[in-house]
């Protein structure tokens, strides 16, 4: 068989186990034609193994992208097989080996992926139990650490019913099989500490960035200096009398060196004198706004549509309100610059990546190889924090030219100027709003416009390299579902929102965490707020008066927050704010995409009127996401929310010129750094008779408008464009 | 091809090299395969790449293979301590679960380390200082604070 046990296999343990699948299966070797293993959602061997030592393996097409979701996904399958957790090894994101469970995004891999595996486990313990009852003559069952007891010393264990055999049972999820009660969750619902910590501490943890292969060669990509240039030029001479360069390849505009070390590969990139053509592709970036809004509209989605707005806005005697919010674009800002090793060898090709989707990976690079899909094989290693589509897929795309063209394996891992300036950016985004209110302040109306790039036919980010050396690639980039919170979860009497497609957006656009719904949230958090103002109400007191009272756990999740951060009641501005530095606080909301996780926020922040200066001293966050699977994790996520969002709230945006990115650094793209993290304090609301739900992104959704909130109650202004820049800050002040 | 020996982890080992201003996280990692060092920017921001040489820690992208002998003492993540037996900065982290990715994780851990030797019972704000220059994008800052607030009562 053609399988590389990498040393992280080796390491895992699960190396042995990857072949005994293929010895029990074909004996054409694991990637021949319908490998040995199935991959289908409606298998249970396609989740899980147990091999004769009783070893449980997981096999999860979703990853781990360093939020502990393996832990996650081990205590689901620990507690519904009663396995003990160190008895279970966990596969992820192999295409050969895992199912498709699609890409790891949008906050659900518990809520979806986790919900298979626990069906794959309970169809499983339930075909257990019924051979154990064969085997000892009775059903009265108990399971303990993967041993099932009748009593006495009648017992049996999975491993001698089932050791490395397969289940062949079906799963249908239309008629879903019994699982465990709530009540019965012993490692569900518990704070078990993640099994990657202490080797990712030490130094012992295998990422993406240490992985080898034997024979493998080192290569660095020279991007063009424009987007779209064309590459007229190559003097290599100087290159090539660096010991250690192999190879200059140049396939198009597509430009890489090829050494025998990573640091001659760099030495050797550098030393190329390379002629590009001019390109001015993108908009003065001081008139993105206009540029945006100027941009042909290709289609507009209606999200919600209540009553009349139209009518009602032009009503007599109502009072109008408008008011436009923008967002920046932003950068993944992975700590670890993008990395893959890829492998051509008897006409296939192995990638190993830090992908979110190695079967959507696996699509991509045989359409630009020119191969079928049995002859990609694709395989997750864990990077550096990924927060949505950034450069692995293109750095797959990177190694798999680069191996094809010199036959030998090739790692390539990115420069930091390659990551900030060639990693695919979260979309600007502008949204126009408008409301009516009566005398008294009540809302009549609400009626939005969201300008965002439109959806590509499939849901792929198109490969640099397929485009620079012309070869077959995606037409249209994908965003994200970023029309998702564009409609709103208050009940006023006429609605309208729409999202106006734009044909294109200035830098090549993919999802970043909490994509749309944290921009789309932001400016109608923020836009609620100043009707809550207008009224001269609590704003926390009018969003409950909005919210559907049948909605319970929304209202709790409010009252809850207002309790944990000691919310005094009262309009905002606060009136009574005096001196330099001014303190306020604000509240958002969201039912995320308006069916799910609820999370309630306060932010408190002060503003240094003179300098223009944001602090976020502290943030309080309420959370329900129904049935908690391990809530120190869950913790984790959240935190991470809160301080991510709040750098993407004060400080970052992507700088570019005509022609390309400049903001290719730390300096020049900043992020929150320790001194300025906030104090977070948290509730979880654990509902374990609940659904579980996402909590990877959906408290991100609100942190900007919390902190916009409080900024306006400290100062009485209201900032409406992010990132909340002290210029701007100070630009806005004295404009009030 | 040139030869050097280093002082890495306690041990003399043998080094070649082609260029003397190679820096040394690649001869680190791809060399002598210590992967605790990490490559984040190369260009001394994040910090994701930091060594202990002769007890200070010392960005390793920036640090050219020529400015370091056999006589100085560089100590990585590994040399810190292992599973089985880890530093009580590593051990502190492992407590307080102060992990997302972990990809910056060897540069707040050796920078605190360092920092510790020299401060024993600092406030959270000087943690804070201290640590200014690293970077972490997960947003794993509370929990870095605390195991670094941990290991140093």
């Amino acid at each position: 068989m053609n399988i590389q046990i990498s040393r992280r296999d080796a390491l895992l343990g699960s190396g042995a186990l990857i072949v005994s699948f293929a010895l029990a299966g074909s004996s054409t070797g694991a990637q021949a034609q319908g490998s040995a293993k199935p991959l289908a959602l409606t298998e249970v061997d396609s989740f899980l193994a147990i091999d004769k030592t009783g070893k449980v393996t997981v096999y999860s097409g979703k990853v781990d992208l360093g939020t502990g979701i393996t832990t996650a996904l081990r205590q689901i399958v620990a507690d519904e097989l009663d396995v003990p957790m160190n008895r279970i090894e966990l596969v992820q994101g192999d295409t050969l080996l895992t199912p498709d469970q699609g890409k790891t995004w949008a906050s659900i891999t518990i809520q979806v992926a986790g919900m298979q595996l626990r069906q794959a486990a309970a169809a499983a313990r339930l075909a257990l139990l019924a051979e154990a009852a064969k085997k000892l003559g009775t059903d009265n069952l108990t399971v303990a650490d993967g041993v099932i007891s009748a009593g006495g010393r009648k017992k049996v264990s999975y491993a001698e019913l089932v050791g490395d055999k397969n289940f062949s049972i079906k799963l249908d999820p239309k008629q879903p099989v019994k699982e465990k009660l709530p009540k019965d969750y012993k490692v569900v619902g518990k704070s078990t500490p993640r099994v990657d910590i202490p080797d990712k501490v030490t130094g012992r943890f295998i990422y993406m960035q240490d992985f080898q292969v034997p024979g493998m060669l080192h290569g660095r990509v020279v991007r063009p200096p424009a987007i779209g240039a064309k590459l007229e030029k190559v003097d290599d001479s100087a290159a090539r009398r660096i010991p250690g360069v192999a190879r200059v390849v140049r396939e198009g505009d597509f430009l890489g060196v090829v050494a025998t070390s990573e640091w001659d590969a760099i030495r050797g990139a550098d030393a190329l004198k390379v002629t590009w053509s001019k390109s001015e592709t993108l908009p003065d970036q001081a008139k993105l706004w206009e540029h945006v809004r100027a941009t042909k509209v290709v289609k507009e989605d209606t999200t919600s549509n209540v009553g009349s707005v139209a009518e009602a806005l032009t009503k007599e005697g109502t009072k109008l309100r408008k008011a436009t919010y923008d967002f920046a674009i932003h950068t993944h800002g992975s700590i670890g610059p993008s990395c893959a090793v890829a492998e051509f060898k008897d006409g296939k090709l192995t990638s190993w990546s830090a992908s979110q989707a190695t079967h959507d990976l696996r699509k991509q690079l045989a359409l630009m190889f020119g191969l079928s899909l049995d002859n990609v094989r694709c395989i997750y290693l864990e990077g550096a924090g990924c927060y949505g589509r950034n450069g692995h897929e293109d750095a797959a795309a990177d190694a798999a030219l680069l191996a094809k063209v010199v036959g030998n394996p090739v790692r390539v891992q990115w420069s930091r100027a390659d990551e900030h300036g060639w990693d695919p950016k979260g979309p600007p985004t502008l949204v126009d709003l408008q409301a009516s209110t009566d005398n008294e302040g009540n809302v009549t109306a609400w009626d939005s416009v969201f300008y965002i790039p439109q959806a590509g036919p499939e849901l792929n980010v198109g490969l640099v390299a397929a485009d620079l050396a012309g070869m077959p690639n995606a037409k249209v980039s994908f965003p994200g579902n970023i029309f998702q919170l564009s409609a709103i979860p208050y009940k006023f009497p006429n609605v309208k929102t729409v999202c106006r497609r734009l044909e294109t957006t200035p830098l090549r656009p993919s999802w970043i965490r909490t994509p749309g719904r944290m921009q789309n949230t932001y400016a109608n958090e923020c836009f609620f707020d100043e009707l809550a103002a207008a009224a001269g109400a609590d704003p926390l007191e009018f969003r409950l008066k909005y919210l559907d009272p049948a909605d319970k756990r929304g209202i709790e999740v409010l009252n809850r927050v207002a309790a944990l951060a000691k919310w005094e009641k009262r309009p905002s501005p606060n009136r009574s704010a005096s001196g330099n530095v001014v303190r306020g606080r604000g509240v958002s909301y969201t039912k995320y995409e308006l069916v799910r996780t609820y999370v309630g926020a306060v932010a408190e922040v002060e503003v240094d009127r003179t300098t223009g200066r944001i602090t976020v001293p502290r943030f309080y966050i309420t959370h329900d996401c129904g049935q908690i699977i391990n809530p120190d994790g869950l913790k984790n996520q959240i935190e991470g929310n809160v301080i991510q969002t709040v750098s993407r709230t004060l400080v970052e945006e992507v700088k570019f010129d005509r022609s390309q990115v400049t903001s290719l650094d730390w300096v020049s793209y900043p992020i929150l750094k320790f001194p300025e993290v906030p104090d977070i304090v948290i509730e979880l609301i654990d509902r374990p008779t609940e659904k579980p739900w996402g909590a990877g992104e959906p408290a991100a959704a609100i942190i900007p408008s919390a902190i916009s909130n409080a900024v306006f109650d400290a100062t009485g202004v209201r900032l409406r464009s992010i990132p909340y820049t002290p210029a701007k800050v100070l630009a806005a002040m004295q404009a009030t | 091809m040139a030869i050097k020996s280093l002082t890495v982890n306690g041990k003399r080992v043998p080094v070649t090299y082609n260029d003397p201003q190679i820096p040394l996280l690649y001869v680190l990692r791809n060399d002598l395969g210590l992967n605790g060092p990490r490559f984040g920017c190369g260009l001394g921001q994040c910090g994701a790449c930091t060594v202990h040489i002769d007890g200070a820690a010392v960005r390793s992208c920036i640090t050219p293979l020529s400015t370091v002998d056999v006589n100085k003492k560089i100590v990585t993540l590994e040399g810190l301590g292992s599973p089985g037996k880890p530093h009580r900065v590593q051990r502190a982290f492992i407590d307080e679960q102060a992990v997302q990715c972990g990809y910056c994780i060897n540069g707040m851990i050796m920078e605190s380390a360092a920092f510790l030797a020299k401060n024993k019972k600092p406030t959270e704000a000087a943690i804070k200082k201290a640590l200014a220059n690293n970077l972490c994008r997960c947003g794993t800052h509370a929990r870095i604070v605390r195991a670094v607030k941990r290991a140093s009562a």
